[in-house]
Parts: C-alpha cells; structure tokens; sequence
C-alpha cells in the first residue's frame, strides 16, 4: 500500500490543465509560413523537393493535406517557406488546407458546420475508428488524445468499441481496395446524424501512397469528412483542438 | 547481383536445406524476382554464429505454371515465405502444408478471388464454435481477421488472416526515385517502428550509392532505435497492464511513453522519429542542448519506471494472469522461424545486434536478454529487462558523442550501383526487419522487398492462444503486439 502512495506520488499531475496554452518546439511541425518575397520564376527546386507532392508554383502553396512535414523545402536558399509551431491547423473546408503567402492561419468555417453536431454532439461525442491501411502513426496519437496527459474524455469525447455506440467514424490511411468493404460496412452501421472525420495526409489526400494501386478512395468521393486532421501524424494537440471546433467547444479565432 | 550464385532448383533445395540445419542459421528473406529468362529466386540465409549472410539463388521457367519441390515440408519457417510467392507469382510448391494467401497484394497473380470471399478454415462439429473477430476491432487498432475454433472457453485453433492493410509499399518504393522519398516512404512502412524501418531503408541505399555514414551519424541512429525500444515497450507495459486490471500501472507508464517521444519531439519536432534520420547526412544532427534533453528525460523516467514496473512484478493478481498463459515452446518457436521478443523468450538468442551489428552496435557489445518460459510473462518481463538495458547504452553512447552540433555531410545526389544487390537487416523493437533491394543494369531500383518481425510471429501468437481461454486473447496478443501493417505491406 505504501509503495502504491508512493508511486502516485511521484506520478504528481500528468493532466495538461490548459491545452490551450502548449506550445511545441519549435521544429518543422505546425503550419507553415510563406514568405511574401518573390522567389526566382525558373526555380522548382522546393516544388521537386517534395516526397509527397505538396508544393505547387505560381503562387507558391503547400497543401496541407498532402504535406507530411518532413521539413526538407526548408533548406531553400531565399528561405521562402518555414514552419511555425502552431498546431492549430485543423479544418472543416478543404480548399482551407492550401498554404500561401497570405495565409496566416487555418480557417475553420463555424457556418459550415451542420446544424445537428453543435446541437447533439456539443457535450457528448462517440467515436469509432476505421484504419484503413494506415501505419499505426495516427492510431498511436488518437490512444495519446486519451492517455493521462491528454485526457481528451475531460471534454465528453471517447472511443468506443462498437460503431452502433458511436456517432461518427474517424478515418486513418490512405484507404485500400482490401478494406472497402470494411469501412463502408462501419460508415452505415453508424444511426443517423453522424459525422466523418479524415485524421492524417493519407487520409485526407492519399499522402505518400497517392500513386499506388493497391488503393480505392471511392468513400471519400461518395462522403464529404466534416473535420480534416492533417499531419503525420497530427499532434493529439491538433486532434483535440479540432474535434472542439468542430463540436462548439471553442471558437475558432 | 552477378556474383549471387545461380543454382539449378534440385541444387538450391539442397543447398537451403543443408544450412537451414544448422540451428544457428535461419532465413532472413525468401523472395521472387521476375527476370527475363523467367522467376528467380533469392534466398538469403543469416549465420548467427558466423555472423555472416549468405545469399543463394534460382532461377525457374514461369511458362505453364511452374510446380516445385516445397522446402516447408523440412523447414516449417519456409512456409510464409513459400506462400508470398505463390500469391504473387502463381508457383505451385509440391508438399506445402497449405498455400493460405498472405495479404491478398493487388498484383497477385488470381485477381479473380476477392478478400472478402475467403474461405476460412473450419472443422463440423456440433460441440465446437466459431467466434469471428474483426476486420475491424473494438479498440483504437489496425484491422485484421481472427477466426478461432472453441470448445466452450477453450481455444482449439485460431485463424489470423491479414491484408486490410495492404498499400503496395514495394512497388511504390520502386517509383520513388530519390533518397528523400524513399526514406519518408519507408518510415510509413510501420509508424511504429519509424526507425527500425527507416534505417534499414537508408542502409540498403547507403550501400548501393558507396555513401559514408559518419560516427555521429551512427552514434544519432542508434540512440534512436533503443529510444523507438524504449517508447514502444512502456506503450506495451502500459497496454499489458490494462489488460489485467493494473490501472495503475497503466496510468503511470502511458505518462511515461510521453516522455520518451517528447524527447524525439524535441530533438527533431515529431514524435516518432520520423525526419530525424535519411540517407547520407543529419537533418538534425545531435548538439549539447539534445544530450542534455535526453540524458535529463532519461533520469526522470528511470525513477519512476522501475518503481512501478517493480511494483507490477511483484502483484500476485498480475502474475496470476501472465504466467503460464499463452505458452508457445522452444521447439514450436524454432519451428515456425520466429524472431525479435518471440524468439527470446522462448530460449532462442535471436538478435540482430549481436548476431549481425550495424551502426553503433558494432562498438556495444551487446548481449541478448534470453527468457525460456515463452509466456506472457516472459514477454511482459523482456520488455522490462531490454527497457534497463536500452537505458544503460544510450547513456554510454552519449558519451561517445562530438557533441559539435554540426553536421559536415552534404545532401547526396542519387546514383546507384547498377546492377546491385544490397541486403540490410535491424533489429526494430518487435524484432528483426530486412529490406533488401535490387538495381538494373541503369542504376535504376528494379525490385525492393521488405520484410517484417511479424511475418513470422503472427504464427507464434496463433499458437499461443491454443487451449488457452478465448477471454485470454487479448493479453495475448497484446504481449506480442504484431505489427497489421508491416505484415500487409
């Protein structure tokens, strides 16, 4: 019994009181910022950079969806492009995922939230996980969203084992041929109103697997994700802020 | 590539069952390569003793459905490589015990059989069951099929069927024509083990284009690995003792994981790892500040790691539920070639850093931590005892370290050897990873295989679960936790 008070003891707090007051290190991991210098017209070297495709020319734009934050455009002579530590870079519109020299933060649209989520999902939020050909990096940070640092069921928000318990799915990987059925089985078992959200590049965009064969993104032309989580994986910081935006918990700024 | 000897079938049967005999030798990659003269064959054998690789190879016609001669029927831990080529392929082996499809790749060669159609195996009865578990499952987890077999309570025989993961990684890392995508792709092979595979990926093409990998580098690569040990076998600890009701335990080691991938958090600004290594130069190479992030978090985490993990050690209710669950023996672990945790704990020293050391380990000396009861107990104790031992070499690497900061080494324009062969192999924290690459006569990738711990030791966990209670499952599999993705490629 004394070793038990002894190890919560030492254990102290692990609970991060204010999320809202983190900041990250500083390392090539929040939103990026465009610099509003012109950069040579015949230079592609950032845009053939890239390993996931996510620089565009004319205007300069990294798309978010498909950017997996390896940091290498950095190292650009003019230094054009650098990453901020803001975390905060989730988004309900995906055209508000591509990055230029005018952006200084993701826009997340309160008017483009339906109706029904603030109104039934504000206080009490059931998710299900699909993973559907993901790496384990986004599973790995949604278990953080709940571990004692994070405690993300402080906000009624929880993972729940059956999809006939949950009001929505969160969506992993790039989406596969071989677990189509799988998710599209999950996404009808699911009662009405229900939410979708993409979590990561793969999802949202095909990341890194975009060209290969062995993927069908046909759900996603078929359903349109309420949230977009984009990283690699995105921080449980990122997630968390998102899914409170999403749900009316905070205002965006 | 010329100088891997070419062998006539009946001669590369009997030259890979010959060394395969020798208890200290097992086989690390068995893989196909389409050629054109027809189907070549690469099997490359490690020598733990010899601390050697030797590489063999055939080559057979693909014209009308070639059948030969299976190596399974002598050699069990053939078996997975055996069905690869046949999935993909479409050889038949004469004598394999059952040629189950693997991961249903999309460039198989039946592209008429759908997964979700896929017979399971199933035995009449009517006192036996059948549970179905999954694809998808009830907690935050990738997705797989377990069909188990039960008399009451009792597991007679589980079915683990894989694939929902597949992403085609192999052919796509052969479109990936420079070092910088190859390495992002490879450390999305398995997000868990980012190091495990992104070194090996960087090795393999480290040696095909002659590039140098400095002291430092080797130094930053190895200390990564037993962090990515560290953090991954606290998540297990933790997830071991949910499993049985230890909240404590549970509680205290998630806070202590975060710990472990802040570090990396602050040494290179992801959790994972990911970024921090890539071929031939140091992103973020280590300076002063990082040494004393990681040295700082290391003593903070000790402390309190062992005073709970000694706790869990001693609880009778944990113990009650670890020991002698989930047994798989000495002779069934050599049987289906398992490696990484699986093998040492039952007894066999499988272990890439000592047998064949890479980077840093060369200079660590490194001795196996051997457990023999093959329970849950000995694969919850070996995360613990390899814990200590990670904690005890990164400490020693650090101070080998030129702390400088600065990194000499350019970016490496891309050029491979043509005509190459290289094979790499780690040793991740589930066990040993292996990729192994081929160039043609242009310098151009022609062929990349990878392959993963949990190839072989999903087998062991269906092993393991037999005529155990089926409520004890999921500590089962959570003290091997497989890698779905490594295994669906």
């Amino acid at each position: 019994m004394l070793r038990t008070i002894k190890i919560v003891k030492h254990q102290g707090r692990q609970y991060i009181k204010n999320l809202q007051q983190v900041t990250l290190p500083l390392l090539n991991n929040g939103l990026p910022v465009i610099s509003s210098n012109p950069c040579p017209a015949a230079c592609k070297a950032c845009v053939e950079l890239c390993p996931s495709e996510a620089i565009s020319k004319d205007p300069l734009t990294v798309n978010l969806g498909q950017c997996v934050f390896c940091g290498e455009c950095v190292s650009c002579k003019e230094g054009i492009i650098r990453f901020t530590n803001n975390f905060r870079i989730a988004t309900n519109n995906s055209s508000c995922l591509a990055v230029s020299s005018t952006t200084d933060h993701i826009f997340f649209d309160p008017e483009l939230v339906r109706k029904e989520i603030i109104k039934v999902f504000g206080r009490s939020l059931k998710l299900r996980l699909v993973s559907d050909g993901s790496c384990n990096g986004c599973e790995l940070e949604l278990n953080a969203t709940d571990n004692v640092n994070f405690d993300i069921s402080r906000y009624g928000i929880e993972f729940v084992a059956s999809p006939r318990h949950a009001d929505g799915i969160v969506v992993t990987g790039p989406l596969v041929e071989n677990s189509a059925k799988a998710l599209e089985l999950t996404w009808e078992a699911i009662p009405d109103p229900k939410i979708l959200i993409a979590v990561g590049t793969c999802a949202i965009s095909g990341g890194v697997f975009k060209n290969s064969k062995a993927l069908n993104r046909g759900f996603f032309e078929k359903h349109t994700p309420d949230l977009y989580l984009p990283g690699c994986p995105p921080h449980p910081l990122t997630i968390i802020d998102g899914l409170l935006k999403l749900t009316g918990r905070i205002t965006a700024e | 590539m010329q100088q891997i000897p070419v062998l006539d079938y009946t001669g590369f049967y009997e030259e890979v069952g010959r060394l395969l005999h020798n208890e200290h030798c097992h086989c690390v990659n068995y893989y196909a390569l389409p050629e054109q003269q027809g189907l070549r064959l690469i099997c490359c054998i490690a020598n733990d003793q010899a601390h050697s690789v030797g590489v063999a190879s055939s080559i057979i016609s693909l014209t009308d459905k070639p059948v030969i001669k299976s190596l399974s029927q002598v050699h069990t831990s053939m078996h997975i490589f055996e069905r690869e080529i046949h999935e993909r392929y479409g050889v038949g082996f004469e004598g394999h015990p059952w040629l189950k499809p693997v991961r249903f790749p999309f460039d198989r060669v039946d592209d008429v059989s759908k997964m979700a159609d896929y017979p399971f195996y199933g035995i009449s009865s009517h006192e036996l069951h059948e549970v179905g578990v999954g694809p998808i499952h009830a907690g935050i987890i990738e997705p797989g099929h377990f069909r188990f077999i039960c008399h009451g309570e009792k597991v007679l025989h589980l079915e683990i069927h894989l694939g929902y993961q597949h992403r085609g990684v192999e052919k796509l890392m052969l479109e990936k024509e420079n070092f910088l995508s190859a390495s992002v792709l490879a450390e999305s092979i398995a997000g868990d083990t980012v190091v495990g595979h992104n070194s090996a990926c960087c090795q393999v093409l480290e040696a095909l284009g002659g590039i140098p990998v400095t002291h430092n580098m080797q130094i930053a690569r190895t200390v990564a690995a037993e962090l990515e040990r560290i953090a991954m076998h606290t998540a297990d600890l933790s997830a071991l003792c949910t499993d049985v009701a230890f909240q404590l335990g549970s509680a205290v080691l998630q806070g202590l994981r975060t710990i472990i991938i802040n570090t990396f958090m602050a040494w290179c600004g992801n959790r994972f790892a990911r970024k921090l290594i890539r071929v031939g130069y140091e992103p973020y190479p280590v300076n002063k500040d990082i040494v004393a992030v990681i040295l700082q978090n290391l003593d903070n985490y000790e402390k309190r790691y062992c005073e709970v993990v000694d706790k869990m050690f001693d609880m009778p209710s944990v113990l009650a539920r670890f020991e002698q669950t989930g047994v798989v023996s000495e002779a069934q672990t050599r049987l289906i070639g398992a490696v990484g945790m699986a093998a040492r704990t039952a007894g066999i020293p499988r272990d890439i850093r000592q047998s064949h050391p890479y980077s840093f380990y060369k200079n660590l000396n490194h001795k196996p931590v051997l457990l023999h009861s093959g329970d849950v107990k000995a694969r919850a104790k070996i995360r613990d005892l390899e814990i200590r031992q990670s904690l005890k070499y990164i400490r020693e690497m650090l101070a080998h370290c030129n702390i400088s900061g600065e990194s000499n080494n350019p970016v490496p324009a891309y050029k491979l050897q043509p005509s190459g062969f290289a094979i790499s192999l780690t040793e991740g924290w589930r066990g040993e990873i292996c990729h192994c690459a081929v160039t043609d006569n242009t310098g151009k990738l022609a062929h990349y295989k990878i392959k993963e711990a949990s190839l072989h030791n999903w087998m062991a966990l269906a092993l393991a679960v037999r005529n155990n209670e089926i409520s004890d499952f999921p500590v089962c599999n959570k003290s091997f936790n497989l890698s779905y993705c490594g295994y669906d490629l």
